[in-house]
């Protein structure tokens, strides 16, 4: 199964009923995908006049209570900034996917991990934090978009998925749970009309009141301590007795691992964290692994974004590197290797 | 078991489905399998390549940028892709439209005249799976068998009536590498 | 003793924040009159713009969304697709809908989205402070076209009723007015046929009402009135400029 269609055979079977988005590579064959199969299982599909419409519409599906999703590309996603801050700022569950591109500007299409920052630290207006999860297999496509609407839906949040163009691409073998139980919890909240519940219900970001505005803000400050404290995720690979640790996510995570194996042969004792949550970032389990191991190593398709949240975690207990290619451009294993040395002998060794 | 296959040609000479093919057919014999398809803004003509990762282990990395076997379809790809090819890895060149002009000295190489020979079976389309035949017959990668299997899921059902051409391909590419080696024993 | 006149249901007990002359208040009072007639309050979701009016979400009594500004018609086209059987509305100003919101209204309108837009014209910018609107009128003096607006700098305003009708999506457009008794009369009979095309469901409706500012404008409220009727109904006509043809009303 292709990438594109695995993000749009997951969201089908989490549950999504509404998809609003508008065409950009390289996650164009995901809007195909569900186009043709949406309507299939009597949901809806539409193709919205911009982007900025499309997550307007989300807003909207959203406030009115539906599971729905929309996906684009880094100049797309940069259009629906205003539109997360609002949907944050509303504490409404949606899913957005990003299958990054090469930038800035109109850049290419070619894969990219450029989008981590926007994606982890705002993006939009004000203070808000959206939930943001890499999957690295096309398994895991599938698999995440389960847990990112239910996340969405728990916590009443945006959830974004990122991936890039490889893997929107990439054909792996893929299996399907049919045992899946979609348990969507009644959202009393939702501005339904009043025939469906006591009072007025209202889907608002706007408090013109400094101290009610704050309220709002205290609220998403502990909802986002919770997720933070529940909701890190990783995994590691071959960490014991490891000097040297690959941090990478996604694509870069799969270069990562052969690298390991390689080095591994070669005795160079390297292992990887891969975080699978970018938003909450996995500090916790990188700081500890921090006691134990020489170095750190972020490889990223950019010039030096999550290397910042590495370092933060590791809190000055090792060194932390970075390596990147950027603008489309993708780390061979080749090229990570060398580094992995140069850093080994330059003392890391010793 | 790990091959790294990278093929490379323009859009319209089937590179990607050929990937597709094989890959199909690595995962009906329940091995892992990964397939990368790379190509260029232009909708028709442009550069299509695909890397195809078949392994009995767990796939690492999906991206083939060291291939064991490279497939060449056009002079470009050979310039640009020699190089990358791991020492002791083959390339096989479709020398009906490519110069096979190697500079490398530890690989080996197999060019084969595959349109000359698909238009011998009556079809000049199924040139790439002579190709494939004897990709199989040296990699043993998968059975030449799963890959006539496979032709049946990846071929729309309307096109059906190709298979038995196809196969003939596949079984004429194998053919081929099994008199090439003929010659160099005797 | 017999009651003849309150306050509608559909409108809360809250005062108003807007300034003495305005005509907000009479546009929400007929939409919530319209909304009582039609008994269709707990069935009525409203989508509140960013500008003056953003705190309709505040004074109906009805379920109601805050958009970002311009996308009303977005975000009331997610909730009409998930409630097909509700009533949908929109309340924006010239601002929110004739500049920024220019790709939304056009393309609700296109898809023949089966919502009702209520479109506040008043000229000019109200919250930010008097700026020029897309519907200042050409001499206008705003805090932006100080010398008056000149169409060799500014271009011409936009007259969102003429633009409609030959999108085929469109099934009721009127421009009407609220600033005189026998006008208001027909604005209301405008909003509520808007209403009822969306509960029939025939398509897009959007109804203009062309409204006075007299704080932007600088002007007292009465003569704010005399000024609606003498420089903006001569380059906006009030009528209704497209009807159903099908499921006459």
């Amino acid at each position: 199964m292709k990438g594109n269609e695995a993000i749009g055979e997951g969201a089908v079977r989490a549950g999504c009923r509404y998809f609003f988005g508008y065409p950009i590579t390289p996650q164009s064959e995901l809007t195909h995908y569900l186009a043709k199969r949406l309507p299939e299982v009597g949901r809806l599909y539409m193709q919205a006049e911009s982007e900025v419409a499309s997550i307007n519409m989300v807003y909207g599906a959203s406030g009115a209570g539906a599971r729905v999703m929309t996906s684009s590309s880094g100049p797309g996603i940069s259009l629906m900034q205003e539109g997360l801050s609002y949907l944050a700022g509303a504490q409404l569950p949606c899913v957005v996917v990003n299958m990054m591109r090469g930038g800035p500007g109109l850049g290419n299409i070619a894969p990219s991990q450029a989008d981590y920052f926007q994606a982890t630290k705002g993006g939009g207006h004000g203070d808000y934090h959206l939930i943001v999860l890499a999957p690295n297999s096309v398994q895991e496509l599938v698999d995440i978009m389960k847990k990112a609407f239910d996340l969405a839906d728990r916590y009443r949040n945006p959830v974004m998925v990122m991936a890039d163009g490889i893997m929107a691409q990439m054909m792996e073998p893929v299996e399907l749970d049919d045992q899946y139980q979609i348990e969507i919890q009644p959202k009393p909240w939702a501005a339904t009309g009043k025939v469906d519940h006591e009072g007025k219900n209202l889907i608002n970001s706007c408090y013109v009141i400094p101290e009610e505005m704050e309220s709002l803000n205290f609220i998403l400050r502990d909802k986002y301590s919770e997720i933070n404290k529940n909701e890190q995720v990783c995994e590691e690979y071959q960490l014991d007795g490891a000097d040297i640790v690959l941090v990478a996510f996604g694509t870069a995570s799969r270069i990562c691992r052969a690298v390991v194996e390689k080095a591994r042969a070669q005795g160079i004792p390297v292992g990887m964290i891969r975080p699978i949550s970018l938003w909450p970032f996995p500090a916790d389990f990188i700081g500890t692994a921090a006691n134990r191991v020489k170095c750190f190593l972020s490889v990223e398709m950019n010039m030096g974004q999550m290397v910042e949240d590495v370092r933060l975690s590791v809190c000055g207990k090792a060194p932390v590197y970075h390596y990147g290619r950027f603008g489309g451009m993708v780390p061979t294993v080749r090229d990570v290797l060398e580094e992995v040395k140069k850093i080994y002998s330059g003392g890391a060794g010793q | 078991m790990l091959e790294e296959i990278y093929i490379a040609g323009f859009g319209g000479q089937g590179a990607l489905s050929t990937g597709q093919l094989l890959a199909h057919a690595g995962l009906m014999e329940g091995k892992y399998v990964s397939y990368v398809p790379i190509y260029g803004v232009e909708k028709r003509g442009g550069v299509a390549n695909c890397g195809v990762t078949i392994s009995n282990q767990q796939i690492s990395s999906p991206l083939v940028t060291e291939p064991t076997v490279l497939v060449v379809m056009n002079s470009l790809s050979l310039e640009r892709f020699e190089k990358a090819v791991v020492p002791g890895g083959l390339i096989i060149i479709n020398s009906s439209l490519v110069e096979p002009r190697v500079q490398r000295t530890d690989i080996r190489v197999l060019p084969i005249c595959a349109n000359e020979e698909a238009e011998s079976l009556g079809d000049p389309m199924v040139a790439n799976n002579v190709i494939l035949g004897a990709l199989l017959e040296i990699t043993r990668v998968v059975a030449i068998e799963t890959v006539s299997e496979a032709l049946k899921d990846v071929l729309p059902v309307r096109r059906h009536d190709m298979i038995p051409v196809n196969v003939k391909a596949l079984e004429k590419g194998a053919e081929l590498v099994r008199e090439y080696n003929n010659l160099f024993k005797e | 003793m017999r009651k003849v006149f309150s306050r509608p249901v559909s409108l809360k007990d809250v005062p108003f924040h807007y300034c003495p002359g305005c005509n907000h208040g009479i546009a929400h009072r007929l939409i919530a009159e319209v909304i009582d007639e039609l008994n269709i309050q707990d069935n009525t979701i409203g989508v509140a713009p960013v500008g003056c009016s953003v705190f309709t979400m505040d004074y109906f009594d009805i379920d109601m969304f805050q958009a970002s500004h311009g996308r009303a018609p977005a975000v009331a086209t997610g909730i009409k697709r998930v409630l097909p059987d509700r009533v949908v509305f929109t309340y924006q100003g010239d601002g929110d809908l004739a500049a920024i919101g220019t790709g939304e209204f056009v393309h609700a309108a296109a898809r023949g989205e089966n919502i009702t837009l209520i479109f506040i014209n008043n000229a000019v910018y109200g919250m930010t402070g008097g700026q020029m609107a897309p519907t200042t009128l050409i001499g206008q003096k705003t805090k932006t076209s100080p010398q008056g607006r000149k169409h060799e700098v500014n271009g011409y305003p936009i007259k969102v009723c003429e633009m409609l009708p030959p999108l085929e999506g469109t099934a009721y457009v009127a421009r009407v007015a609220v600033h005189k008794p026998k006008s208001i009369i027909q604005a209301k009979k405008a909003i509520k046929k808007a209403f009822e095309v969306q509960i029939k469901g025939l398509g897009f409706s959007l109804v203009e009402v062309l409204s006075a500012c007299p704080t932007n404008w600088g002007l007292s409220p009465i003569e704010a009135v005399t000024w609606l009727e003498e420089n903006m109904i001569p380059y906006y006509p009030l009528g209704e400029f497209k009807t159903p043809t099908a499921g006459v009303i």
